[in-house]
């Protein structure tokens, strides 16, 4: 089946695997259940009558992946430049709504050139009821889009909808307006891959939450994500034997004392983890965040950490997004969530105030307030100010914080604190240079410590590094019934 | 590899920039005398000259962007100084266009 064998030639000349051997290596060997093969479109326009497309351009149905069900839909390239008409997209929707009905993940293959022109307004409807769908799913079942090959126009905006999605290099296009449109209207001229390649949608637009080298990468990189999250939200992820973290990992050595020196908060993440098994997600955009997956005895959390390697881990407009969307995907699948916490507080900046941080660290305090998920909280280092608050504090609802004894949990850092409070003694000093050192010394040792938090009841304790995995182990064994009912509405109104 | 420095209320942090910090541009306070494009498009229409004088709700030219005609009007009144553009020109988001006196 598929478009024929110059087609098909194509296809394999571009580096890419037909429709049909992408679902073969993504499902068990033989657990495809094939539907719709016979389906055809029932366009008369534009000499359309004459044409037959095999499969309407889609291959479509269920199978297993370690032996669980999945609903699979792969665009074939091969067919019409795999282009999207009402056929098509039925075929879509059907695998869709038999996902949502029987609780089980949907991936989608997308290979399109995009709208199915001569179908006119029947294709637009076509992506309409796939949208609708997304939606309507969104938070029931997980949902992959798997982009190889192009992915333009209207046809976007499924990927958009859905919790992961997976693109290859040289491999992947995104875009709503191609480099032509672009060049016509505008007078600019761009690859197709710098518009809207594997690596822009990674590393510049967040769109994308998993890159690979290659096609066969990227299907391990979707069964190895389906091993972390739960099948629907209805089922508890699947729980392995617990494991300890590898020995490599020492949380004793990898915190410099200095409060302004950096380090990578995934080792700190792999000291803790089963196995030292961290899956991150969106690796390559706004890492002054991590977020990713792990096991901690056996079971399935999603962890938030600064990281201090990349602007000095700051919250900004793209971190707060990252993370307030992660931490949504967790609450909305039951998956406790693990905060980290070492930041310097807000990136300060025009550009960043004109981007509207206000309104995008909103969405960081309205997600961990609204998740009711176990939320443990660890404060490693800095704490400060509004980064405090933000990252998952008590008074956000955390059920557990923690903090190391060189948690400093303050306003500001002690320089900012000194300079502002002390002020006029600076100034009216002899020598202010000394008073000011004098000055953030006594502000340090008074403030810069967990222990006027611990004081407070916002922290419940400080722990040594040492005692971090078997604090959260604790306390994710304490919360296993946790419930917390909220007011009765019909949905909240995040600051999108 | 040697590293960056982000001050945060007044203390230094050795880190990494990320390229899209690395790459902002700074800001610059709007200049009045300045018309640029609002919308990239081609020119269709130039109704000022360098040296006319113009008052606030003139047209000063009519562009074609987005499938739409864009009347650009003065915001202020004055004396133009240059015209940057003729008709057909096809101009980019953000080019200068009018320089006012």
């Amino acid at each position: 089946m598929g478009g024929g064998e110059q087609a098909t030639q194509k296809q394999a000349a571009m580096g890419k695997l037909t429709a049909r051997e992408r679902v073969q290596e993504l499902l068990d060997a033989d657990s495809f259940h094939e539907y719709d093969l016979f389906v055809e479109h029932t366009c008369n326009d534009f000499d359309m009558d004459k044409k037959r497309l095999p499969a309407d351009g889609v291959i479509t149905g269920t199978g297993m992946i370690g032996g669980h069900p999945v609903s699979v839909f792969a665009q074939d390239f091969t067919v019409a430049g795999g282009s999207l008409g009402l056929a098509h997209a039925r075929k879509i929707t059907k695998v869709m709504d038999h996902a949502l009905k029987m609780g089980m993940p949907l991936i989608g293959i997308n290979d399109s050139g995009g709208a199915r022109i001569q179908e006119g307004v029947n294709s637009l409807a076509g992506y309409g009821e796939i949208f609708y769908r997304n939606t309507i799913a969104s938070g029931v079942i997980p949902q992959l889009s798997v982009i190889l090959g192009p992915c333009a126009g209207g046809a976007v905006y499924s990927p958009a909808l859905t919790d992961f999605v997976f693109v290859v290099d040289k491999i992947s296009k995104m875009f709503i307006t191609g480099p032509e449109v672009i060049k016509t209207v505008l007078g600019e001229e761009i690859s197709m891959e710098d518009l809207g390649g594997a690596r822009v949608q990674t590393e510049i637009t967040g769109n994308a939450h998993f890159f690979a080298e290659s096609e066969m990468e990227c299907m391990g990189q979707i069964k190895r994500l389906l091993t972390f999250i739960p099948w629907s939200n209805k089922a508890p992820a699947l729980a392995l034997p617990p494991r300890p973290p590898k020995v490599s990992f020492d949380i004793e050595r990898i915190i410099p004392p200095e409060a302004n020196k950096p380090y990578d908060i995934r080792d700190v993440i792999r000291s803790i983890v089963d196995n030292s098994d961290f899956l991150e997600v969106q690796e390559r955009w706004a890492s002054n965040i991590v977020i990713g997956f792990a096991r901690i005895e056996g079971q399935t959390v999603g962890i938030v950490g600064n990281q201090p390697l990349v602007m000095a881990g700051v919250l900004d407009v793209d971190s707060s997004d990252k993370a307030a969307r992660f931490i949504r995907y967790c609450d909305a699948f039951n998956i406790p969530l693990v905060t980290l916490v070492d930041l310097p507080g807000y990136l300060p900046g025009v550009d960043q105030e004109h981007a509207g941080v206000i309104r995008h660290g909103a969405k960081l305090l309205y997600s961990y307030s609204e998740a009711t998920v176990p939320k443990i909280t660890v404060i490693l280092r800095k704490a400060y100010g509004g980064g405090y608050i933000a990252m998952c504090s008590r008074h956000l609802g955390a059920d557990f914080v923690f903090a190391w004894p060189t948690a400093e949990i303050a306003v500001m850092g002690p320089e900012g604190a000194a300079n502002i409070i002390f002020r006029n003694e600076i100034q009216t000093a002899a020598n202010p240079d000394e008073m000011r050192k004098k000055k953030v010394q006594e502000y340090s040792e008074k403030f810069a410590n967990p222990y006027i938090a611990a004081a407070n009841g916002h922290i419940d304790a400080v722990i040594p590094p040492s005692e971090t995995r078997a604090s959260i182990v604790h306390s994710l064994r304490v919360s296993t019934n946790k419930t917390e009912i909220r007011p009765t509405r019909k949905h909240g109104i995040p600051p999108f | 590899m040697t590293m960056d420095k982000l001050i945060v209320d007044d203390t230094s942090y050795e880190t990494f920039f990320t390229e899209k910090y690395r790459k902002r541009i700074p800001w610059r306070p709007h200049d009045p005398k300045l018309v640029t494009a609002f919308l990239p498009g081609t020119i269709c229409e130039v109704r000022v000259a360098p040296g006319k004088k113009v008052n606030e709700g003139d047209t000063l030219f009519v562009f074609e962007a987005m499938k739409m005609m864009n009347t650009v009007l003065a915001h202020t009144n004055g004396t133009v100084k240059v015209v940057h553009i003729t008709v057909g020109t096809m101009v980019t988001k953000g080019q200068l266009l009018v320089e006012f006196q």
